[in-house]
């Protein structure tokens, strides 16, 4: 790249990166203000942070996201991989429609889930409630998992399976010592992928959790449509907060991971 | 074969039984859906009818529709706009490359409402930008910056930019840099090998972005919800009041099945010009 070109592109994603993280740290600002009404600077607190934590529907959506997030990541895993194992190893009639199957989750529109839910939920006259959120939540991280696995697989060397089986293992013996310890790192990004996507569903869960339950997006939404307010900067600032974090903590060790390869 | 055939299909028998379960049927009901009669309160009677989709394309509904494949078509571009040069910038940021990249997973980890929240605190009545303009007598009244077509097109942005710079990024990065060498060892400039060599070689990464980011663009309702309490309309806040709020499945159910068919149709289309090894930039 010539010099001048570099500069340019320099200058043009620093103002991208402003662009991503003003708004962010407005929040942040705001969320130490002393006034209740918005936006307006009139000193520092911590008020509202020691309010929150007193508040018993952000604990109890706090504890609904994370069991749906587990919940999820545990069948989404299972299934997802057994999938992925499937599509790797063995050609068969009706793969490509299979293949196109899981791609579907990847791009429809949370929305169409949702609504497509509820309205079999109706025709059985089933009430909602914390449950009737999961076949959606499991339904569109399978893909992910199958996906990111599949991905692990193919990067992975099949003469180690055959030489277990020629060494005298039977196929259960060789996918639990030979298979599964090379493959889970995949499992396990996989596991992290749809856990991450759980937690932060919105849509699927709007539509298809009991009137009562509330998951931590879904009490992030009805607070911010009644508008701005200190609890909600607290809030916001918290998951932003821990979303530095892990994303930080993950990058680094998958930075160590990059370097030991 | 046969029993390869077998062994397949019972490994994958559980995902396939739970996708059928869970996601074809549901979407194969409100396709039936769309095709029935109103009842009153939001009775569905089982008779043939095309009402829903005629009102679908009825003045009122065509227009919503149109408004927003062309907000999200228009929120897509530029977000491409501002993604390539970006990811460009970062693929080529040397030992920096990792922490750039992670500081835009940051924001595209954070939680959708959170990040829209953010600009409500700016963008608002009362909020910094109209304060600030009022404070240095730019302006007496505030401005409607969020409650203005623009203001859901930089929402969309907003929301929906990593998106499209993850996957370009991918394919930027994957490119064989030999190949650029080639191209100005033949004494090609930086324009030509940029738009004969780098440009086509990512497009897959650019397609793969230009869905992921018009999907949720097209069919997201949070953003015209908050940003204008609901005066101006996108496709999905159709299709959550008519299911919600006017107990009117066949029109919600009409609109969904439309949205998914525009969803398939660029599914089909990226799947017809992209190799096997492209798909996984859509993840």
């Amino acid at each position: 790249m010539r010099p001048k070109t570099k500069k340019i592109l320099f200058s043009f994603s620093l103002l991208v990166f402003l662009f991503f993280y003003i708004p962010i740290l407005f929040v942040i600002i705001f969320s130490f203000n002393d006034s209740k009404l918005g936006t307006v600077w009139t000193g520092f607190t911590l008020e509202w942070y020691g309010s929150l934590f007193q508040n018993k529907q952000l604990i109890s959506a706090t504890m609904n996201s994370l069991y749906l997030a587990v919940v999820t990541t545990i069948i989404a895993t299972i299934l997802g991989t057994l999938a992925a194992l499937a599509l790797h190893r063995y050609t068969f009639i009706g793969k490509k429609s299979v293949e196109f199957l899981f791609y579907i989750p990847v791009v429809i529109p949370d929305i169409v889930v949702a609504v497509a839910l509820l309205a079999i939920y109706g025709l059985l006259n089933m009430s909602l409630g914390l449950n009737t959120a999961v076949p959606g939540h499991v339904a569109i991280t399978i893909s992910y998992v199958m996906l990111v696995v599949l991905a692990r697989l193919s990067s992975f060397d099949s003469s180690l399976e055959e030489a277990a089986k020629d060494l005298g293992a039977n196929e259960w013996q060789t996918f639990w010592k030979v298979t599964f310890p090379l493959i889970f790192p995949g499992v396990l990004a996989g596991a992290l992928l749809a856990f991450t996507i759980s937690l932060d569903e919105f849509v699927i869960s709007f539509f298809t959790l009991g009137p009562g339950d509330n998951t931590l997006p879904v009490l992030v939404y009805s607070m911010v449509r009644l508008g701005v307010s200190p609890e909600v900067n607290v809030l916001s600032t918290i998951i932003i907060a821990i979303m530095f974090i892990v994303v930080f903590f993950v990058g680094l060790r998958m930075r160590k991971g990059g370097t030991a390869k | 074969m046969r029993s390869s055939f077998r062994k397949a299909y019972l490994l994958l028998s559980p995902s396939l039984f739970w996708l059928t379960l869970f996601l074809v049927i549901p979407v194969l009901f409100i396709a039936v859906i769309s095709f029935t009669t109103n009842g009153d309160f939001g009775r569905i009677i089982y008779e043939f009818s095309t009402d829903a989709y005629s009102s679908a394309f009825s003045s009122l509904y065509a227009k919503v529709i149109w408004q927003s494949i062309w907000w999200a078509l228009l929120a897509t571009i530029v977000c491409l706009v501002i993604a390539y040069p970006f990811a460009y910038f970062i693929a080529n940021a040397g030992k920096w490359k990792n922490i750039l990249l992670l500081l835009v997973m940051v924001p595209f980890w954070t939680n959708l409402l959170i990040r829209l929240y953010a600009w409500i605190i700016l963008l608002n009545n009362q909020g910094v930008v109209n304060n600030f303009l009022i404070k240095l007598g730019f302006i007496d009244e505030p401005l409607a910056l969020m409650y203005s077509p623009g203001g859901v097109i930089l929402g969309l942005v907003y929301g929906f930019l990593p998106f499209m710079i993850l996957p370009i990024y991918s394919s930027i990065e994957q490119l064989d840099k030999t190949y650029l060498e080639a191209s100005e060892d033949l004494g090609a400039g930086p324009v030509r090998t940029f738009l004969s060599i780098t440009l086509p070689l990512t497009f897959p990464g650019i397609l793969a972005g230009f869905i992921i980011t018009f999907v949720p663009a097209i069919s997201v309702f949070v953003v015209t919800d908050l940003f204008t309490g609901g005066k101006l309309l996108m496709v999905g806040n159709v299709i959550r009041d008519a299911f919600l709020v006017e107990m009117n499945w066949q029109l919600g159910a009409a609109l969904s099945l439309l949205l998914m068919i525009l969803v398939l149709l660029s599914l089909m289309i990226f799947m017809r010009f992209t190799s096997r090894k492209d798909r996984k930039l859509l993840i």
